[in-house]
């Protein structure tokens, strides 16, 4: 399968996350966020570039306990609840915010 | 690219049985392997040239290895007392979701290449080809049964029908069909150690951000050790506890439960998981080489006990094969029961006041148990009868004071697969996970209509993961799902016990 973003073609596995993590761009990620149905607020992109540092660093991505507390971090004790990253990506932070932010998706029983 | 659309079936106030919905669930298939994730793990990358005859010897293979299979095939009168016991059947209607019929796609192969009348007589005896399409309906039903062995407790025979449909999933990776989940999930654990792919620094950072949280929370230097030689407990839990919420919340309750009872535990990066994927796709080898990460890590740090966190088929695959697997455990403390559940050593833990529970911790949840299938049917705790029903709810009742059992014909040997068991946790097959937990939404939703029930805990990590996805198509909240140490670690006193 793939996408077409601004006449590239990228190719993506079945549910349509990037095979490629060097694929991603900015362009790509806002349109992964729009066949999901999410607009691209500041506040996304704090999680989506989260995410991608601590892949960078980890080759996996963060736990929801190190993620909400990152996020509590940046935007204030209020926000850092996986609650709030559901109001973000309703279909679940893990999956969908990695998908938006060009990562594998989390496998195993989650 | 959300889910495929579907309707989520109405809860009604007792279960009935459905009207068939012949071929209901026949787009339900999920995502194969790809070839560079069967061949990590040693199976053919696709389907292989001569598949048919190969899968036939496979087959062979698997009834001289396994007399359990060719009784189990043989001995089917097809009295139709598993048809609707299987939560699959109950939710989705579709008669291949029949515990027999599903069966029967295996069976009617096996009469027509290893029974006499099936050789020479096939259309007079139901016996019949392993064409492709015959082949394509194992890949789609057989990834429709979780191997939650409801159906074998009411077949007259004992006919464990699990079996049978590893025995499919066995022959299918033998022929280069493999499902991606399980498959892929299987080789990282062969490289990383686990189903996530948590590499051992991330492990690291994540255990050290819980141990800064609970400081926050609570005051206390409760501690999540990984890799600490000379340990006395080795932990082995789903990786899921580390990465996902409820399950981590678990994890924290074990760790407050060392903590308080001051015994000396520690995590393994080398075996940082305790699910056995090797299980669901009816391979010995791979469950044995998943397995015997677990002894390296043991034998590694001079560990005495092996306990056991939560999780369902890891229980199972602990209790009823580690000991042929990668026994024996004569280096382990032969005081303590090896593998030791992580329930059995809290339980034992209450009991002897040697860590105390503040129940009005957690009087805002009105809690009910949901037994786990693996748990359940295929392994026991405590060393008394029916332990692994006693155990659990005598520690929630430790830890709340509100607590209702769901109706008896749901729980305890009785009870429902979650729905997303065996491999099938995965969201290509949203359907089938949302329809399979029908039946334990209807009781659940019993205990929350008379009871006013707010949180259902269990014991297992795809337990869990499948709740918190499928609780909201039914109207109830996801964070109703919780771990039995959630609760314990809510109402666990962390100072001087006196």
């Amino acid at each position: 399968m793939a996408i077409e973003v601004a006449d590239k073609t990228y190719e993506t596995d079945e549910e349509g996350y990037l095979v490629n993590l060097s694929d991603w761009s900015e362009e790509v990620a806002n349109h992964i966020a729009e066949s999901e149905g999410i607009t691209m607020t500041d506040n996304h992109w704090e999680v989506v570039n989260f995410l991608r540092e601590y892949y960078n660093e980890f080759q996996i991505a963060p736990a929801v306990r190190v993620l909400t507390k990152a996020i509590g971090k940046k935007l204030g004790s209020d926000k850092g609840n996986s609650k709030y990253l559901y109001e973000l990506f309703p279909y679940g932070p893990a999956k969908q915010a990695c998908k938006i932010a060009g990562l594998p998706k989390p496998t195993g029983c989650v | 690219m959300g889910a495929p659309e579907f309707q989520t079936p109405p809860l009604k106030e007792y279960p009935v049985i459905p009207i068939l919905a012949k071929d209901a669930m026949a787009g339900s298939r999920p995502y194969v392997a790809s070839e560079k994730m069967n061949e990590a793990i040693g199976f053919p990358g696709k389907l292989v040239e001569g598949w048919q005859a190969r899968a036939i010897a496979k087959m062979g293979e698997l009834l001289g290895k396994y007399r359990s299979l060719k009784v189990f095939l043989d001995a089917c009168v097809h009295c139709g007392a598993c048809t609707d016991k299987c939560q699959y059947f109950l939710g989705t209607g579709d008669p291949k979701n029949m515990p027999v019929a599903r069966q029967e796609l295996v069976r009617k192969v096996y009469r027509r290449y290893f029974t006499f009348a099936g050789k020479y007589f096939p259309r007079l005896v139901g016996a019949e080809d392993l064409t492709e399409a015959v082949l394509e309906d194992w890949y789609r039903y057989f990834n429709q049964c979780s191997e939650c062995r409801r159906c074998s407790v009411y077949c007259p025979y004992g006919i464990d029908t699990a079996e049978i449909t590893m025995a499919a999933k066995e022959i299918m990776d033998s022929v280069g069909v493999g499902q991606k989940y399980t498959n892929e999930i299987i080789g990282k654990v062969h490289r990383l150690g686990n189903n996530l792919g948590l590499p051992g620094p991330a492990l690291a950072d994540t255990l050290e951000t819980l141990e800064e949280e609970i400081k926050e929370d609570t005051g206390a230097d409760v501690r999540l050790p990984v890799n600490e030689a000379g340990a006395e407990v080795l932990v082995i839990t789903p990786s899921a506890d580390f990465f996902a919420e409820p399950h981590v919340f678990s994890l924290i309750g074990y760790a407050k439960v060392f903590h308080a009872a001051g015994i000396r535990w520690t995590l393994s990066s080398h075996a940082s998981e305790a699910g056995n994927f090797g299980l669901f796709i009816g391979s010995y080898e791979q469950m044995r080489k998943i397995a015997l990460r677990i002894r390296e890590a043991a034998l590694e740090l001079g560990v005495r006990r092996i306990v056991v966190g939560e999780c369902g088929h890891a229980w199972r695959v602990a209790y009823s094969f580690w000991n042929t697997l990668i026994g024996p455990f004569d280096f382990l403390d032969p005081r303590y029961p090896a593998p030791q559940h992580i329930c059995e050593l809290t339980d034992d833990l209450i009991r002897r006041g040697a860590i105390r529970l503040d129940k009005e911790a957690n009087d805002a949840r009105v809690v009910t148990f949901h037994d786990s299938c693996n748990v359940a049917r295929g392994a026991g705790m405590g060393g008394i009868a029916r332990g692994q029903f006693i155990i659990p709810r005598r520690i929630i009742q430790a830890a709340c004071n509100h607590f209702h059992d769901m109706a008896p014909e749901t729980i305890h040997e009785a009870t429902f697969c979650c729905g997303g068991g065996g491999g099938l946790l995965t969201d290509e097959l949203t359907e089938l996970r949302v329809k399979g937990a029908l039946p334990r939404m209807e009781a659940l939703k019993a205990v929350v209509d008379e009871h006013g029930v707010n949180f259902m805990a269990t014991i297992c990590a795809i337990c869990k993961a499948q709740f918190s996805k499928v609780l909201p198509y039914y109207r109830f909240d996801m964070s109703m799902i919780g771990g039995v140490h959630q609760l314990v670690g809510d109402a666990i006193r962390l100072g001087r016990n006196d």
